[in-house]
């Protein structure tokens, strides 16, 4: 009976988003008020019944009804309570009802903020949303039914891959799909100004923080993802490139390259078309990665499934960008810049070498993952690019950005005087060169780590002067201090922000390049009371433990690590689950600002005699903890409503 | 101004194109079945080897860290070392694909181990939950 109104409520929610999108457009052909009631009402409708195919399928998982083939992939009698729950958004079909949600839940709030305040974008903007949200139901219905039964019903479910048995693929993929859907928003209003032909900035500044929003959850995916592989997945690395990652990080360099552009639209109105081709370019990103994540077309360890999904992800990608290219040709002269660059050494210039740059490391990352199929086709040779490639020719990309993040925010709009050079850059040039020699006499000997070590706090010592100075201004109209840096913050809090996200940005590359640069591991087979050393730590093998857990065996080894003195003991384990074919690493570690030591349990002996381990001791991973904390703070400064007036 | 814009594209286009040039010329890794090594295997280029693990060839050493195994694909089988503990996923009868360089010595160079992850489900059985039982007793017996 669920599955069926499941199923039945899908169907509908599918009928209702295509005659809401078709009312909506109609309605704003005609001006008639009761076609865009209509739509509005079919889009509430729309959100209900997809809350309802929701609920139905966790009431599925909470019940155990395996007659849904789906709840009897992802779940068993032995899976937890809390996992049933994260279970219905483990794999591809629940995490389409997750996408299409979310997707329905935005565009009940574009409907409750913007019916009035965007009145001219609004009918096209419900129109392109309930298109996308239609084309997601038809994925849901016919692709890939979540409710399709399974028969025999068996006795018991398979149960949910081990690996996402883990806080962090609770909320990775939420984040991950708050960020992807929320980039609707503004290709809907994009989309719409091209419709209306109102292509000039006021898309632009009633998206601008929907952009953010989008922005936001799509890095705190990125880094929750980070986080995940890196204490799950036991290869004591956060970043793989691999297809996936990828994919979820295309679209985040083009929102951030348009995040960056939209300023110089609003101040100089120039890069219409740049702005209008990046938001369909990101929009098209996520369609894309979604794609190449679940149609298997390269291979993966997140693809898990191959078959029609595919095809309806690329027919859907080409559709969205004929339409987007077909409007961009028929507006193209209204299209034309009205400013026009002055100077190369001005904000301007940054703000597009940075958008230039950001643009290039996302065809370096496409290009890169989608080499194999090129290759294949071309040459008939399957050949593949590796980590690398990636790094090698993204490195210097990045060490350019971070360069031009110091630049871009305090270099002079139109044209910079020398004088205007010298006096925002002056003092952070000479810190950042002082830093460089600095690390060097540390010993820092890589030519790479100095030079990132020394941009960064180049840019550190721009943000400073920034705020220094505004604080100062402040303090002479006699202002107290606190309140003088927390008005700063509050008033300004899209720059601000924006400065914040900057420093989080800068913490992470220091984690990067020192977990790049200074990381260390050895692998070997102690025998029990035998000790292993690394990079001045000592790890003794204790013993090993065997238990049985509510759905899988541990079998656990005890480590005493040392460094001098005595820090504690790690038990990193293998997990064994009866329906997987192989164990599960679970590695344990201890985080320090510093260093991890970071265990791994390899092999053992079955009477306990001996384990094999690796032993890493990762250096400055945590800093990319921290300043994935610190961008995701600026970002949520830069949410806030902006309180200029009376500053 | 404007030329000086373009020409900065242009410069900015062709150091991208020889990054990235030169990028997949030094790090391109090749795929092949043993098979196709076997007919024309260059020492020293980055190979990505794949494969079944040839029943009975598996040999691991735990305090070398030595591990010997044939890949096989039906027509032709590889002879494969690597230093290390072989991944989870990782036995024999099971697919696998492994990156490094072909020796000169006769034998491939393994780097990493990529083992393949079989997709089939596999309903849960009891003789598995016993034997897990089994080294729960073992390990509780070793003298402690």
């Amino acid at each position: 009976m669920i599955p069926e109104l499941g199923y039945g409520a899908a169907i509908v929610a599918l009928a209702l988003a295509l005659w809401g999108a078709v009312t909506a457009a109609l309605g704003a052909r005609t001006g008639r008020p009761a076609l865009l009631l209509s739509a509005q009402h079919a889009a509430v409708g729309v959100f209900v019944l997809v809350t309802a195919c929701f609920a139905l399928l966790t009431y599925a998982f909470l019940t155990f009804d395996f007659s849904v083939r789906y709840v009897a992939t992802n779940t068993n009698l032995g899976t937890p309570f809390y996992y049933r729950i994260t279970g219905v958004w483990g794999a591809l079909e629940g995490s389409i009802i997750l996408w299409a949600w979310m997707l329905a839940l935005y565009t009940v709030i574009v409907i409750l903020r913007h019916r009035v305040s965007a009145r001219a974008f609004y009918p096209w903007v419900l129109t392109v949303m309930l298109g996308v949200l239609a084309f997601f139901l038809l994925v849901m219905t016919v692709a890939a039914p979540p409710f399709a039964r399974s028969s025999p019903v068996p006795a018991d479910g398979r149960g949910l891959n081990p690996l996402l048995e883990d806080t962090g693929m609770i909320t990775h993929p939420v984040a991950l799909y708050l960020g992807f859907t929320g980039l609707t928003v503004p290709f809907a209003f994009a989309l719409a100004a091209l419709i209306t032909g109102r292509v000039g900035d006021a898309w632009i500044t009633l998206t601008r923080r929907w952009t953010i929003v989008a922005w936001y959850f799509l890095s705190l995916g990125l880094l929750i993802g980070g986080w995940w592989s890196y204490h799950v997945l036991g290869w004591g690395g956060y970043w793989a490139w691999d297809p996936v990652e990828n994919a979820a990080f295309m679209p985040w360099l083009t929102a951030t390259a348009f995040l960056h552009s939209v300023m110089i639209q609003e101040r100089r109105r120039m890069l219409k078309l740049w702005n209008l081709s990046l938001v369909i370019l990101t929009f098209g990103l996520t369609l894309f990665g979604t794609f190449l994540t679940r149609s298997g077309v390269i291979a993966s360890v997140h693809a898990f499934t191959q078959g029609a999904i595919g095809a309806f992800f690329l027919s859907f990608l080409a559709l969205v960008l004929l339409t987007a290219l077909g409007l961009l040709a028929w507006r193209w002269d209204a299209l034309h810049a009205q400013g026009a660059l002055d100077s190369i050494v001005s904000r301007e210039s940054a703000f597009l070498l940075n958008n230039v740059l950001l643009v290039a490391v996302t065809f370096t990352v496409f290009f890169g993952t989608v080499f194999p199929l090129l290759s294949e086709v071309a040459r008939g040779v399957k050949v593949s690019v590796g980590a690398p490639f990636f790094n090698q020719v993204n490195v210097p990309l990045f060490l350019a950005l971070i360069f031009l993040m110091g630049v871009g925010p305090l270099i002079a709009w139109r044209r910079a005087s020398l004088d205007n050079l010298r006096r925002n850059f002056l003092a952070p040039v000479l810190v950042g060169v002082v830093a460089a020699a600095g690390f060097f006499a540390l010993g820092v000997r890589s030519a790479i780590a100095v030079l990132t070590l020394a941009l960064t706090v180049f840019v550190a010592a721009t943000i400073a002067v920034d705020f220094a100075r505004a604080t100062r201004a402040r303090l002479r109209v006699g202002e107290r201090l606190f309140p003088a840096m927390r008005g700063l913050l509050l008033r300004h809090n899209r720059r601000y922000g924006g400065f914040v996200v900057h420093l989080g940005i800068l913490i992470i590359a220091v984690g990067v390049t020192g977990s790049q640069a200074w990381s260390v591991q050895t692998e070997t087979t102690l025998r029990r009371g035998e000790s292993a050393e690394l990079a001045g730590y000592r790890v003794r093998f204790e013993d090993l433990t065997a238990s049985e857990e509510s759905n899988h065996f541990k079998v656990a080894g005890a480590f005493t690590v040392s460094n001098g003195r005595v820090l504690g003991v790690l038990r990193p384990a293998k997990k064994f689950y009866p329906q997987e074919q192989s164990p599960i690493a679970y590695v344990d570690y201890r985080l320090g600002l510093n260093e991890d030591i970071y265990l791994v349990l390899g092999d053992f002996a079955r009477d306990g005699s001996q384990a094999t381990v690796k032993l890493l001791v990762n250096r400055l991973v945590s800093w990319i903890w921290i300043g994935g904390l610190v961008l995701t703070l600026g970002a949520l400064l830069a949410i806030l409503p902006e309180r200029r007036k009376g500053a | 101004m404007r030329p000086k814009f373009i020409v900065g594209g242009i410069v900015i286009a062709a150091a991208l194109a020889y990054m990235i040039y030169a990028g997949v010329t030094q790090s391109a890794v090749y795929f092949v079945t043993p098979a196709e090594l076997r007919a024309s295997a260059v020492a020293g280029k980055a190979y990505r080897l794949g494969g079944l693990v040839v029943p009975g060839s598996l040999t691991w050493e735990p305090r070398t860290l030595d591990l010997r195994f044939t890949l096989g694909d039906g027509t032709a089988t590889v002879a494969v070392h690597h230093k290390g503990t072989p991944p989870d996923l990782f036995g024999e009868g099971r697919g696998a694909v492994v990156e490094g360089t072909w020796s000169a010595d006769g034998y491939f160079r393994a780097g990493l181990i990529l083992a393949k992850h079989s997709e089939e489900y596999k309903a849960p059985h009891d003789a598995s939950a016993a034997g897990y039982r089994e080294l729960i007793r073992t390990l509780q017996g070793a003298g402690r």
